[in-house]
């Protein structure tokens, strides 16, 4: 392009004093240009004049131009910038013709937002002009990355179920009939009554449902196309079943211990290790099976090698409550005195333990985005959490009977089985607490719930009762899009079995497990500063250290001994006063702390012997 | 009242016929993708992994040589040849593809010193223990004919070493002095001295053409200008340095190997101070050549190893070594950056890759962009101390391990001692001499 303007054809380039006799030889207008074109001199291409063009452009779309401000001013000297705005010239096409959206697509900040990975409100940190310039570069890659992902958004298929805001509240019969043909078949109820409650789960890809009653009866099957897998009876009590991490293998908490079975029902192995497991859940990117079992233990099972990775002892009695958060692989355990404790298989002790309720626990549940949890527990009340650090509780209701299982969809619905009743919660979107006002849809089932999950990718729940297993459907529970790479419902043979070589590639250490799964990212600062000081140490000296100041010899005459000692002199005061000047910073923040402690420890009521003590 | 419920074609999703490819929908939400920085560590780590599990460097071994290997040459117009100088007076020329020798001249009488081909690559000279200086015909002599030098120049002393100009017809000896020949006369253009030792290596800056670079065995570097008469510096080390190299990338950049074991990088505007200080090798260093990026180079070294030095770090990121390989005495980084050539005492050339673990031959599209994402994932996890540990490990032969602990704790107690010496006298009395300045002895103007 840049070529086309330092040379433009003849017949097109007009010098701009001919401007009349254009004018009237009107060119032919292409099918492309539009007609608001100014035919005087916007359309013909033209001397390069810069100034002209860009007023002639038209306006970019106001989102981009607040990115490009944002860029400009948060990184002045970033190299590297998107090559369609260097020069405004190039817009251009060949033809001459202007191009009537000019600039790169705009794309909506709320979107952009969502793929940051970067916390922009930190400042950098002070460093060597080498390292800034290359956290400055990675900085610029990253936001680069993160506007083509909010770009790719475009591209995605489906969109998300829903219902009309006017009436939320209504009876199922009304909302099936409005249900296509598709929809329909999702919707089943399977009348199980002989073997008790049931405990049910999907597949990570959504497409396959596992089963099992209280009696032993333990099936699976893919419930899109209703074809059963396996059926068996295991002639003991079934507490749980989860699917591994793929669809092919089992486990299943029966009386006595745990056992996994293959798609055909087929037993592989019995792991008395484990024994009177009340719950499992399966981390899919560790390969660990999570265990809870009556005597109190929490053991993670690698199932990639069949070895267990931690036993770990909640000393809490019977564990019966459980969950794992999708988002850092920390296992939610609560207890009867009305705790939440949150576990990793690297740490012997809870990372964490949260107070929720004044009686026991009952259920525990954590979104899919790892920032909210909700717990229900023996005193009646529903309350969601927020686990970003402060693990305080955002909403609280009182149910009247209380609710005995929870479950957060992958959009953020929240569903509440109290007794036969389902009550099912939303938010504003994805991103926001479901707010416990108002039930979103509320659903009677022909017994007392005992399993509850949703869809992955499916505008489905599923409810397991002593009635067998329901499906219903829920408008806006299911995540839309899904990843063809990471859980693909649709996938051939050939397909999982590649997945499944990668997924074992890349099976994530259960040292890692900690609250925040970036950590890994970050710089280990206190290591960093051991090893300068044993470097420190080792030498005798230390090399980084600024050398003292000494004052350059200035003209001729003028530097005498006498002006040198004097320079010197001035910067070393200025040192010192900055020193004193922290010390005395220091000291009083220490002082307003130790008050603050003093405040504390003393109860809220100050005394009257208080003031002897300062 | 509407009610919009998710209802997905199965069609969208799945293939329609056998032959389609598999569709595959994405979906970059970082909700649908957890754990990302600790799968990516997971994969960078199987990366590295595979790095080393793939590190098979040796490609070939040339032999024919009925002496030690004493000096290598590259051709500058073809990648597949080779030219080598033995002890013997014998030298060879090979074919790399074929992997054989393809001309063999009796050219001196005792050692090759030196050897070099010209810019164009039609002929290539070589200087003897026969204090001769040859000119020989790239191409074989044709049926019948005799094996017989271009041209022949009778010296009055032993020449240890030659090079030839990047883009003129003038080239360089050394041995008791530095004499710059055209290649029409028989007598020097002019003689340069600086001091009274014999001169080991002479080398021409590819960039600023004119420079020239040798070293002499009074252990001292000293440049020239072939425009004037007279050397231009130097600068004395503590010990002496066998060969240097130029950076053919940045024209003020050359690196010395030196007899101490190290390879120092100096900056011709500013000598006194080294840019880096390269140690790693536990015996002297005997030759050293750049690759054609300039960021790398190889190092031949007496300790029976080669070693590969990024520029910019003092410590070698790549030792190659083998059970059979001597001294290696001359080393050569090829002009397509891929191969290192090496040739040692015991009379054979070896070839090298220059990365262990490349794959050699046409890569698909898919391999390729495999390689690129693994190669992007060690580079942003390699300061990670499980990484680091297992991307720096290399097996290495009993005589250089030992070697290298041994040296390390002579290193611990030099240091101990002058650590001590600061800290029991007068602060400021004993100067901290940083490791760049210490085997700095003088630069002279």
């Amino acid at each position: 392009v840049g070529e086309m303007e330092t040379a433009p054809k003849p017949g097109r380039d007009v010098p701009p004093k001919k401007d009349k006799l254009q004018t009237k030889r009107k060119k032919p207008r292409r099918y492309w240009e539009e007609e608001t074109v100014p035919t005087t001199d916007g359309a013909s291409p033209g001397p390069p004049c810069n100034k002209k063009n860009r007023e002639l452009c038209p306006q970019r779309p106001k989102n981009a131009h607040i990115l490009k401000k944002s860029r400009i001013s948060k990184k002045p000297q970033v190299p590297k910038k998107p090559r369609e705005w260097k020069n405004p010239e190039s817009q251009r096409s060949l033809s001459g013709a202007q191009d009537p959206f000019p600039g790169p697509a705009p794309v909506p900040v709320g979107v952009v937002q969502k793929f940051c990975r970067i916390d922009k409100s930190r400042k950098l940190p002070r460093s060597k002009a080498k390292t800034r310039s290359r956290l400055e570069v990675a900085e610029a890659e990253e936001e680069e990355t993160s506007i083509k992902a909010a770009r790719s958004e475009l591209l995605l298929a489906e969109e998300p179920g829903g219902m009309g805001a006017r009436r939320r509240r209504s009876c199922r019969v009304l909302i099936f009939f409005f249900f296509f043909h598709s929809s329909l078949s999702q919707h089943f109820d399977l009348n199980l009554r002989q073997f008790g409650p049931y405990r049910l789960n999907y597949s990570r890809t959504g497409r396959h449902l596992a089963f099992g009653g209280r009696r032993g009866h333990v099936a699976a099957l893919d419930w899109v196309t209703k074809k059963l897998m396996c059926e068996i009876n295991v002639m003991e009590a079934v507490r749980d079943i989860r699917f591994l991490h793929s669809e092919a293998l089992l486990a299943v908490a029966q009386n006595r211990w745990l056992h996994i079975y293959d798609n055909q029902g087929i037993e592989l192995h019995c792991i008395r290790r484990c024994d009177r497991v009340t719950r499992l859940e399966f981390l899919p990117f560790h390969f660990l099976l999570a265990t809870a079992s009556e005597t109190g233990f929490l053991t993670y099972l690698d199932v990639s090698v069949g070895k267990i990775v931690a036993a770990l002892n909640a000393r809490a009695g019977r564990l019966d409550v459980m969950s794992q958060n999708p988002y850092n692989a920390v296992i939610h355990l609560g207890h009867s005195n009305g705790t939440v404790s949150l576990w990793s298989p690297a740490m012997k002790e809870p990372l964490a333990k949260i107070l929720c309720h004044r009686g026991g626990v009952r259920a525990v549940a954590v979104d899919s985005t790892g920032t909210y949890m909700a717990t229900s527990g023996l005193d009646h009340q529903l309350k969601i959490f927020d686990l970003r650090g402060t693990y305080q509780p955002l909403s609280t209701r009182t149910l009247p009977h209380g609710a005995g299982h929870l479950a957060f969809s992958q959009r953020g619905l929240l569903v509440a089985g109290m007794g036969d009743v389902v009550n099912i919660w939303a938010g504003q979107g994805k991103a926001s607490p479901p707010s416990l006002e108002q039930p979103y849809l509320t659903h009677r089932l022909s017994g007392p719930v005992h399993g509850l999950q949703f869809c992955p990718f499916e505008d489905v729940l599923g409810v397991g009762h002593s009635g067998g297993i329901t499906s219903m459907l829920v408008p806006g529970a299911g995540e839309p899009n899904f990843d063809g790479l990471e859980s693909n419902p649709y996938r051939s043979r050939k397909q999982r079995q590649e997945w499944e070589v990668k997924a074992l590639l890349e099976k994530v250490p259960a040292e890692l497990i900690c609250l925040d799964p970036r950590a890994l990212a970050e710089v280990d600062v206190i290591s960093l500063e051991q090893g300068k000081k044993e470097r420190i140490e080792r030498l005798g000296y230390d090399p980084e250290a600024k050398a003292p100041f000494q004052p350059k010899p200035k003209q001729k005459g003028r530097s005498s001994t006498a002006s040198l000692v004097k320079r010197k002199r001035k910067v070393m005061d200025e040192e010192h006063r900055d020193k004193v000047r922290q010390s005395l910073q220091q000291q009083q923040q220490q002082q307003q702390q130790q008050k603050e402690a003093k405040a504390k420890s003393t109860g809220a009521r100050p005394s009257a012997l208080d003031r002897f003590v300062c | 009242m509407k009610v919009k419920m998710l209802s997905r074609n199965p069609d969208n999703y799945v293939r329609e016929t056998k032959l389609d490819l598999q569709r595959v929908p994405r979906n970059y939400d970082p909700t649908l993708h957890p754990f990302e920085v600790p799968r990516e560590y997971v994969r960078a780590l199987n990366a590295t992994k595979l790095e080393r599990v793939f590190a098979k460097p040796f490609l070939a071994s040339l032999d024919g040589h009925r002496d030690g290997v004493n000096c290598l040459a590259k051709h500058p117009k073809n990648l597949a040849t080779v030219l080598s100088g033995a002890c013997d007076g014998e030298v060879r020329i090979w074919n790399l593809t074929q992997r054989n020798c393809i001309r063999t001249i009796q050219a001196h009488e005792g050692f090759v010193r030196g050897i070099c081909t010209r810019f164009c690559g039609t002929s290539f000279f070589t200087v003897g223990d026969d204090k001769t200086v040859k000119q020989w015909k790239m191409d074989g002599p044709g049926y019948g004919e005799e094996e017989e030098p271009l041209h022949t120049i009778l010296g009055k002393t032993v020449y240890t070493g030659i090079d030839h100009h990047w883009k003129e017809a003038v080239f360089a000896t050394c041995g008791q002095q530095v004499d710059i020949w055209d290649e029409q006369r028989t007598n020097p253009i002019c003689s340069m001295t600086w001091g009274f030792d014999s001169i080991s290596s002479v080398k021409f800056n590819p960039v600023e053409t004119f420079l020239l670079g040798s070293c002499a065995s009074d252990r001292n570097i000293v440049l020239y200008d072939m425009r004037q008469a007279t050397p231009l510096k130097k600068v004395i080390l503590d010990m002496r340095t066998n060969t240097i190299c130029w950076n053919p990338m940045e024209a003020f950049i050359f690196t010395a190997a030196n007899e101490d074991y190290n390879l120092y990088t100096f900056d011709m505007r500013a000598l006194d101070t080294p840019v880096m200080v390269h140690m790693d090798h536990v015996s002297a260093v005997l030759d050293v050549d750049y690759s054609p990026t300039g960021k790398e180079f190889v190092s031949a070294s007496f300790d029976k190893s080669i070693r590969i030095f990024p520029v910019d770090k003092s410590r070698s990121r790549e030792v190659y070594h083998t059970k059979r390989m001597q001294h290696v005495i001359c080393v050569k980084w090829t002009s397509d950056s891929k191969y290192i050539m090496c040739g040692s005492d015991e009379m054979n050339i070896r070839l090298w890759k220059a990365n262990a673990s490349e794959k050699l031959g046409v890569l698909t599209s898919r391999e390729k962009a495999a390689k690129d994402y693994n190669q992007k994932l060690k580079e942003k996890f390699q300061h990670y101390p499980h990484i680091k540990r297992i991307a720096r490990h290399r097996h290495l032969p009993k005589s250089i391990y030992s070697q290298i602990q041994e040296q390390r704790i002579m290193k611990e107690a030099r240091r101990r001692k002058e650590v001590n010496r600061i800290k029991h006298s007068k602060p400021g009395s004993v100067p901290i001499v940083s490791e760049k300045k210490k085997h700095i002895v003088a630069v002279v103007k």
